[in-house]
């Protein structure tokens, strides 16, 4: 069985909901490689929706589900978000850039997925819409696992919410990969740092390609709170990265070489957030 | 019904919403400009634009076109023209499949930047992969887009000019590749590939599967009315077209379905049950005690044996003054040219005619042929445009399928192979185990070289052996070495069919051989260049087999390195930061043609009653540029204009067999005969005029005319008689290097002419993170005469993209990287600039000097890259690719 269906108004979106459950279709960047020849599945696409794309303040920061990674690179947004826009241009390629969106990124769930870390260090959180709902959900609780999140078969996600009180500071998101372009992360990391009067404020820093879904260092950013600038990166304890994390062995690196990089990105990571 | 603007013009196509756009525009609308390499977005080549953004067109569902701009490379626009011009102006195109994604990423790029820097045309070019070029001279092309395109009067297309390519202009338009023709009515064929790498298998109710709507035949091997077996070397063929149980690696075929047009392909519930059987999938497996053979004529599962023998190697090692000992290994790595194999078949009378890529359209039809059942003269080879071989598209794969299915139902079929099939089931390079000793005197002179290797062939033989013979005779380097004893056997696994790869198992031993130089150089006190230089062969040395060269170019070479390796080191040991610089050489020289066996060619030239050259031109061009170097020779020893040249083929109906692309052979090979077919000519002509060696010629319509210091003559070529041909006037003539047999020590004379080079890698190694940065690759080849400058150039920059995919990132694992995102190739960002010194040290046995020069580029960038690294940090690598994880444990181990 195949249906194809495109709502163009939110509203008609969620009647369509209603129907599921569907195969949801954003920017196809990670849908169209899996596929066969055809596409199969009762196909709902979410890119005729208006409300779902573009970029948002009211105080939080609203970021449409089905925004692309050139605009997302585009836009002006605040320093904190500045990983986000880093990440946003190492997502594949131009074309990839063009056409994946943030929200697919997300749904996708890959331990990969380079938008992730930089939005787990502002506290994303993600807007799930069904028929008769909206729910907000941290994006830490909405990742369970590789391919697998928290969106029920009626939902689909129609935002990323940036809090404003995780709007501040500044960011930096540093990549490694076997290659310079179109390369799927062996690990990569973003830092986000609020400074008052020299010391570290704030703190938040997230790892990914290194444990079934990235994460955030709790343990490791509590230990550079009230640190000064210019000893952040020393203070670093490569222990307390190390015990946050779960890297694998795979054809792109073993768990050991991943367990040390992480340790050496997330101090680019805080050194360049700072910098 | 779909609707949108397609360059301009209003169209509309019928096509399910979710179909990718790719198919609305190849299949629907006609519009094959827009090539297909992957079908998920990794490649780059269906990139078009779309309300003027770049994407990939094969990521996008019909349904979204719908009132949309979408502009692809057949487009009438400004900056699309500008492009191309640059693209053929600066060589940009080889092979020409990734082509219109890049012009289409140009474009983009353009629009948004006009003058762009080095930096944003990789960035706005990085989503597209090119397997030919090594980007150099796209990148080149983007940034020089206003440039001239005046033509310079002093390259007028003779010998030695750079005139841009003869088939360029089909190049920068969207060349027609194998999947770009299809006869009407056309049925779909699909493979049934085995998911394991040995499994038994049988076939449930066919005749049921046959019977469903749409499906227009089953074939299994029991309707192969021929020999069910093919093989590019005669004696060893051993590879079903269509297996019969048991499978022997994962991707290998067992059945076809072929499918009525527009019929939807669903292979999903093809009737087959399976049975896994214990896989050998190591050689230490399959030679283990008691393991099965693969193939009960080679017990041991022993392929074959290469040997060379030479002088007293254990008393030469004892009375050695250092010895170095090394092992290094190699991964599978696979050709992934952007243009999956596909074709076409149809019949015409009693004549099957099969239009596919291929580098070997004459084995194909001897091929298909026997396995078919048919007279050679019964199947017509029309090879299309290449999107790139390497080596893998030398073996047929899909000619005897699409054969026998047409002759089966007396239809035309076509085939496209997916991405995963063209990986998982063609051949790859051979993974290698080697290791052994060099040793050398107290001033650095090599005393004897002790080598063994283990080469992984996989199920098949496919070039097995020529990789077993061709590995003992280079393994030292074209360094002079007075004993020699080196073995290279190759074992069957249940592994991909490990096959022919630019310089069949060469590059492997050359990762051997040259960290070991390096570390002899270190024990001697020598530098390393000076260490090379010191050792290179010599007019007048013997080879490891014992051959008297001639016309070497090895020293050349290497002494055109020093000045940039003086520089190079000194900005080494003046860098300072957290990075570790480093800069390596390694060599090359590599044997053009079959090792010890005929390999001739045979080209026609021949002047039309209407006033035209017409070559008939047999080597197929898969990007290397034998359509433009064949043509040159031709033109220069006819002493005619290029341009009044016509190119005929391949085609082996129209040409005689040129044989084939591989073996850097055909410049040498196809080269001589073209010479000597223009030639004879040329005499022909001259006799007519009676005139003398000197005269010149010119050609205007039909009067040729023949000038002899005052005396003119006109030959009105309208008014000859038809010959045989068709023509007014018509030579041929073959060509087959003179070589000799190898006796049992490997001993006698291979190749009647050898390629030189050496490569200078410098690099910065991250040494937190054992990531690498190339800086700038500096390239010596000796091409004996550079037919086509801006060509060998071409030849070089993509060699050595190869080798650097060989040295740090490129790793087959049949099962797992069956695609390029897990595979990975290097991108536009990963190739440093590159400088090639051209050196022309002439041999007299090729056309006007030259040489071969396809896989010599890429012998030496994965050493000299190694020990780049080895300087920077003390890392020795021994198993490459070099993966920042590899690496970086080098580096602990050193430390």
């Amino acid at each position: 069985m195949r249906s194809y269906a495109r709502p163009t108004t939110l509203p008609d979106l969620r009647a369509h909901l209603a129907a599921g459950p569907f195969r949801i279709l954003a920017g196809g960047t990670d849908l169209y490689p899996g596929a066969g020849p055809q596409l199969d599945g009762d196909i709902l696409d979410l890119t005729a929706v208006p409300n779902l794309r573009g970029i948002r303040v009211d105080g939080n920061l609203r970021i449409g589900a089905c925004t692309t990674w050139t605009e997302v690179a585009e836009a002006y947004l605040p320093p904190a978000l500045h990983a986000l826009q880093q990440a946003a241009l190492q997502v594949g390629g131009r074309q990839i850039q063009n056409a994946g969106t943030i929200g697919g990124n997300l749904c996708n769930a890959s331990p990969a997925a380079d938008g992730i870390p930089p939005l787990l260090a502002c506290d994303a959180m993600v807007e799930l819409t069904s028929a008769t709902a909206i729910r907000e959900v941290p994006l830490a609780d909405f990742l369970l696992g590789p391919r697998k999140t928290a969106r029920a078969a009626d939902e689909v996600l129609t935002a990323v919410i940036i809090p404003q009180a995780a709007l501040g500071g500044r960011s930096a998101f540093v990549k490694l990969g076997a290659r310079a372009y179109l390369v799927i992360s062996i690990a990569m990391v973003a830092a986000r740092l609020v400074v008052q009067d020299g010391r570290i404020a704030d703190c938040a820093v997230a790892v990914g390609s290194c444990s079934a879904t990235a994460e955030r260092l709790r343990s490791a950013e509590a230990a550079l709170i009230g640190v000064s600038v210019s000893d952040a990166v020393a203070r670093l304890d490569p222990h307390l990265i190390a015990s946050g994390l779960a890297p694998i062995d795979d054809i792109r690196a073993t768990a050991a070489y991943r367990g040390e990089a992480a340790v050496e990105l997330v101090k680019r990571a805080v050194a360049g957030a700072l910098a | 019904m779909i609707s949108f603007t397609l360059n301009g013009k209003p169209v509309s196509a019928m096509a399910a919403p979710t179909s990718r756009l790719t198919e609305v525009l190849r299949e629907s609308l006609n519009a094959k400009g827009t090539k297909v390499g992957c079908d998920a977005g990794d490649c780059g080549a269906c990139t078009v634009l779309m309300d003027g953004r770049q994407v990939c067109a094969c990521l996008i569902p019909a349904a979204r076109a719908e009132g949309e701009t979408i502009q692809t490379v057949e487009a009438e626009d400004a900056d699309l023209s500008r492009l191309k011009a640059a693209f053929l102006r600066h060589g940009a195109a080889q092979c020409g499949i990734c082509t219109p994604g890049m012009l289409i990423a140009a474009v983009d790029l353009l629009r948004r930047n006009p003058n762009p820097s080095e930096v944003e045309a990789q960035d706005a070019l990085g989503g597209v992969l090119c397997r030919c070029t090594g980007y150099r001279k796209i990148i080149t092309a983007v940034c020089d887009v206003g440039g001239e395109t005046g033509s310079d009067p002093a390259q007028n297309g003779r010998v030695g000019d750079a005139v841009a390519r003869l088939d360029g202009a089909a190049k920068v338009a969207g060349d027609s590749f194998g999947a770009d023709y299809s006869p009407d009515g056309a049925l779909v064929v699909q493979a049934i590939r085995s998911p394991h790498p040995h499994a038994a298998f049988s076939f449930g109710d066919l005749a049921a599967f046959t019977a469903r709507p749409g499906v227009a035949g089953v074939f299994t091997a029991v309707d192969i009315p021929g020999r069910n077996a093919f093989g590019v070397i005669p004696p060893f063929a051993d590879q079903p077209a269509i297996a019969q149980s048991p499978a022997r690696f994962r991707g290998e075929c067992v059945a076809l379905v072929a499918y009525e047009p527009g019929a939807e392909a669903d292979i999903a519930d093809f009737p087959i049950t399976w049975q896994t059987l214990p896989a050998l999938i190591t050689p230490a497996e399959a030679e283990a005690e008691g393991a099965a053979p693969l193939h009960p004529t080679r017990p041991g599962n022993r392929l074959i044996e290469g040997r060379v023998r030479k002088g007293d190697v254990a008393a030469a090692m004892a009375s050695s003054a250092h010895v170095a000992q090394a092992s290094m290994e190699t991964s599978f790595v696979e050709h992934a040219y952007i243009e999956p194999e596909a074709g076409s078949a149809w019949m015409e009378g009693d004549t099957l005619i099969i239009r596919a890529c291929t580098q070997a359209p004459v084995m194909d039809r001897d091929d298909t042929a026997l396995i078919l059942n048919l007279a050679p003269e019964r199947v017509r080879i029309i090879p299309s445009a290449v999107g790139g071989g390497f080596g893998s598209k030398l073996d047929v794969s899909l000619q005897p399928l699409l054969g026998l299915v047409t002759l089966r139902t007396g239809r035309p079929c076509r085939m496209t192979y997916s991405r995963t099939e063209s990986m998982s089931s063609t051949t790859k390079r051979h993974p290698a185990e080697m290791t052994g000793r060099i040793g050398c005197d107290a001033d650095g002179r090599i005393t004897a070289v002790e080598f063994e290797g283990r080469f992984n062939t996989g199920a098949y033989s496919s070039w097995g052996p020529t990789v077993a013979n061709r590995v003992p005779v280079h393994v030292s380097g074209p360094y002079l070495t007075p004993n020699i004893h080196a073995r290279a056997r190759a074992i069957h696994t249940h592994g991909p069919v490990s096959g022919a790869f630019r310089g069949f198992g060469v590059p492997q031993a050359a990762l051997w051989q040259e960290p070991i130089y390096d570390e002899l150089a270190a024990k001697v006190g020598m530098d390393r260049l000076e260490f090379r230089i010191l050792n290179a062969l010599r007019d007048g040395d013997a080879s490891a087999t014992g051959q008297i060269l001639n016309a070497v170019g090895i020293a050349p070479c290497l002494e055109a390195l020093r000045p940039h390796w003086a520089r190079a080191l000194s900005d080494a040991a003046n860098a300072s930061g957290p990075m570790r610089r480093g800069v390596g050489v390694a060599s090359c020289w590599y044997g053009c043609g079959n090792t010890s066996l005929p390999n001739p060619s045979t080209i026609r030239i021949a002047l039309s009653h209407q006033g035209r050259v017409v070559l008939h031109q047999g080597a197929t061009d898969v990007g290397q540029g034998s359509n433009t170097v064949i043509a040159q020779i031709a033109a220069e020893a006819l002493c005619l204009p290029l341009d009044q040249i016509t190119l005929i083929g391949p085609d082996t109906a129209l040409t005689p067999d040129a044989g084939k692309t591989s073996a850097s052979r055909q410049t040498f090979v196809s080269g001589r005969a073209a010479k000597a077919a223009a030639e004879s000519l040329r005499r022909t002509v001259l006799r007519l005029a009676n005139a003398g060696d000197g005269a010149r010629l010119s050609l205007t319509g039909p009067i040729l005319t023949v000038t002899e210091g005052s005396t003119r003559r006109e030959v009105d070529l309208a008014s000859l008689p038809t010959d045989a041909f068709g023509y007014a006037l018509t030579a041929e003539e073959t060509y087959d290097p003179p070589t000799s047999g190898l006796d049992e020590n490997g001993q006698g004379k291979p190749y009647a002419l050898y390629g030189y080079g050496a490569q200078m890698v410098e690099l910065e190694v991250d040494p937190a993170l054992g990531t690498l940065r190339l800086l700038k690759i500096t390239a010596a080849h000796d091409v004996g005469r550079a037919i086509n400058p801006q060509l060998a150039e071409g030849q070089i920059e993509g060699g050595v993209a190869q080798g650097i995919g060989l040295a740090i990132m490129e790793e087959y694992i049949a099962g797992r990287t069956e695609n390029l995102h897990d595979y990975l190739i290097p991108t536009i960002g990963d190739v440093p600039p590159i400088e090639s010194l051209l050196i022309e040290v002439p041999d007299p046995e090729g056309p006007f000097g030259a040489k071969g020069l396809g896989e010599h580029v890429l012998i030496p960038t994965a050493p000299a890259i190694l020990n780049a690294i080895r300087h920077a940090t003390g890392a020795v690598v021994t198993k490459v690719p070099a993966l920042p994880h590899r690496i970086l444990a080098a580096i602990k181990a050193a430390s």
